[in-house]
């Protein structure tokens, strides 16, 4: 397999490929905790943490892990890495730990990483493998972090709520209260409107990709892509 | 010379779907004007509310999706759904309620599935059961008292002032609604004492028994008109009304068949809600399943859920069921035996 260049890893993980709008993987965790901004940043950061780390330790066994046994090797991995986030969580950011509650642990579910180690970490050498897994769990941060502050929005009419959970005392300050007298969208808050959420930002990515297609019909000098590019991982929906 | 170039049906109706959608919305104005007669002003102003907000956001999306907006905004199905929600809403809920549902019905319920006829759920209940899990305080606590219960009606103006938050809501001016009291209160009571409040009225809930015959008035003029047929509504009254006979009979412990057939959104649920053509089943069999599972669910959830009205929640839930029951009560086609479905006994597919 042709290792691909550094720009288009960072690109396919922020966009082209975003785990969460693209591949759509990881929806559980995406769904269930992206009640407020703050909530979203905390799964988010670790998710990224333990696919950035568990895409080099595999990238890191590559060639001697058989083929038929490398699943549980990786589970095993990213299971270790998922308790080292944990315990770092529960030690610096224990209120957060227990609000975001079972998703935490079931982060060694979420597809995505599974699926990334899988599909482009076992194949690829450490650099290209920890970048994929850095802006893979990037793309998934990136979206999580908009679903929730879109969710707290609608829902409690504020912003930033709660980031003394991961900052400290002074971060208390930090919450915007958009609206005034804002009578509380349960609607929001509740996993439908997660679901609606995600699918408008689906479509606003799809609405953008559609315009830059069309720019580039428009300019006679097109690159030509690469069909390895589009290859998109199907697994199975934990 | 092409004699039969043309395809099937050579035999059409002269209803198109303006006429329907305006018959159904003429059907409502019985109804209505009990709701106005009794309760005051409140509903008409939603509905206002709802029909302004609905054409617009009916426009803005078919102008985004690029489709005749005149063409569509002329077929009066936007109108129906927000005259559904108006009536549906509590008369005096704040003015942003009816602006919240008319768009996320039209908006997400309907054109975000691909507009008319395409959508899954009802719109104007899938807006009341978004406004009711949003917002449970406005939508319990602003039913207007009837005006025969010794309830104080609020004039337009009044009334204006109350929607539009530049007055506060009078004690006077709300109650809770008949089924939610009876609910309530028949464990720690008997029937007669619950039903002497003057909420109860002297027949079966004051005001909301006319309101519900107005509904049932038109809903028979359009089974008169043939707009809908009378599968849906039978199967939805009778489905209620047999559990009702089969766990309610007693008027000691549960409410009786009389307040649930003759107040709440039953009757505008049996024959306004229910009947959507989009999202019920089509065979008339398969029309009776779905109003009888309806009638059936509403009775349970009145009864031993947690909310005291569930028109929309029933009704919902059988759209979500409407493919199901379609797929098993496919009529037999002229000249064909009939589609193998489900675990028959003895059907080969050959």
């Amino acid at each position: 397999m042709s290792t691909k260049s550094l720009g288009d890893i960072a690109l396919d993980g922020l966009w082209r490929n975003n785990p969460a709008l693209v591949q759509v993987l990881g929806l559980c965790p995406l769904l269930a905790v992206t009640g407020t901004v703050v909530n979203a940043l905390g799964l988010g950061l670790a998710t990224l943490f333990v696919l950035t780390a568990s895409n080099s330790a595999v990238s890191l066994i590559r060639h001697y892990v058989p083929a038929t046994v490398r699943l549980p090797a990786f589970v095993m991995i990213i299971a270790s890495l998922v308790t080292c986030a944990e315990l770092l969580m529960q030690a610096f950011a224990y209120e957060l730990y227990e609000i975001l509650g079972i998703f935490v642990p079931l982060i060694v579910t979420n597809c995505s990483i599974l699926g990334r180690a899988d599909a482009f970490a076992s194949k690829n050498p450490v650099p290209h493998a920890a970048l994929d897994g850095f802006m893979m769990g990037l793309g998934f941060l990136i979206v999580l972090l908009l679903l929730g502050a879109m969710r707290e929005l609608v829902g409690q009419g504020t912003l930033f709520s709660g980031m003394e959970l991961m900052f400290g005392e002074t971060a208390r300050q930090w919450t915007l209260h958009v609206f005034r007298d804002y009578p509380n969208v349960l609607f929001a808050i509740l996993p439908p409107g997660a679901f609606i959420g995600l699918g408008l930002i689906m479509a606003l990515k799809n609405i953008i990709d559609d315009r830059i297609r069309r720019a580039q019909v428009t300019q006679p000098v097109a690159t030509p892509t690469d069909p390895g590019e589009s290859r998109r991982v199907r697994v199975t929906q934990a | 010379m092409p004699l039969v170039r043309i395809s099937s049906p050579h035999l059409t109706g002269r209803n198109r779907t303006q006429t329907v959608m305006l018959t159904v919305i003429l059907a409502t104005f019985p109804g209505i004007l009990a709701q106005i007669w009794f309760f005051g002003w409140g509903n008409m102003i939603q509905i206002a509310l709802a029909c302004v907000t609905a054409l617009a956001a009916e426009a803005a999306i078919l102008k985004l999706r690029k489709r005749p907006v005149g063409f569509y905004l002329n077929d009066g199905s936007a109108l129906l759904t927000a005259v559904l929600l108006g009536i549906a809403l509590p008369p005096l809920s704040p003015w942003w309620l009816p602006v919240v549902g008319a768009i996320f019905a039209i908006v997400f319920a309907k054109q975000l599935y691909g507009g008319l006829g395409q959508n899954l759920f009802n719109p104007a209940m899938a807006a009341y059961a978004l406004l009711l899990v949003s917002f449970p305080v406005y939508m319990t606590t602003r039913w207007a008292a009837p005006v025969t219960a010794g309830g104080d009606l609020p004039g337009f103006g009044e009334t204006l002032r109350i929607i539009l938050g530049s007055q506060p809501v009078p004690d006077a001016f709300t109650m809770a609604t008949p089924l939610d009291t009876y609910k309530h209160e028949i464990s720690a009571s008997t029937a007669a004492a619950v039903r002497a409040q003057p909420m109860f009225g002297s027949w079966i809930a004051a005001g909301w028994e006319w309101v519900n015959l107005g509904f049932l008035t038109g809903g028979l003029w359009l089974l008169w008109r043939r707009i809908i047929t009378w599968h849906i509504p039978a199967g939805f009254l009778a489905g209620l009304s047999l559990m009702s006979a089969a766990f309610g009979w007693d008027a000691d412990s549960y409410t009786p068949l009389s307040l649930h057939l003759l107040s709440g959104a039953t009757m505008l649920g049996a024959f306004f809600i229910a009947t959507d053509p989009a999202t019920a089943a089509t065979s008339r069999m398969g029309k009776l399943v779905f109003g009888l599972g309806i009638g059936i669910t509403l009775y349970i959830i009145r009864t031993w859920g947690g909310y005291p009205d569930a028109v929309a929640f029933s009704v919902l839930l059988f759209n979500f069921a409407a493919p199901l029951i379609d797929y098993y009560t496919q009529p037999r086609a002229y000249g064909h035996a009939s589609a193998p479905r489900g675990l028959k006994k003895g059907n080969t597919h050959g």
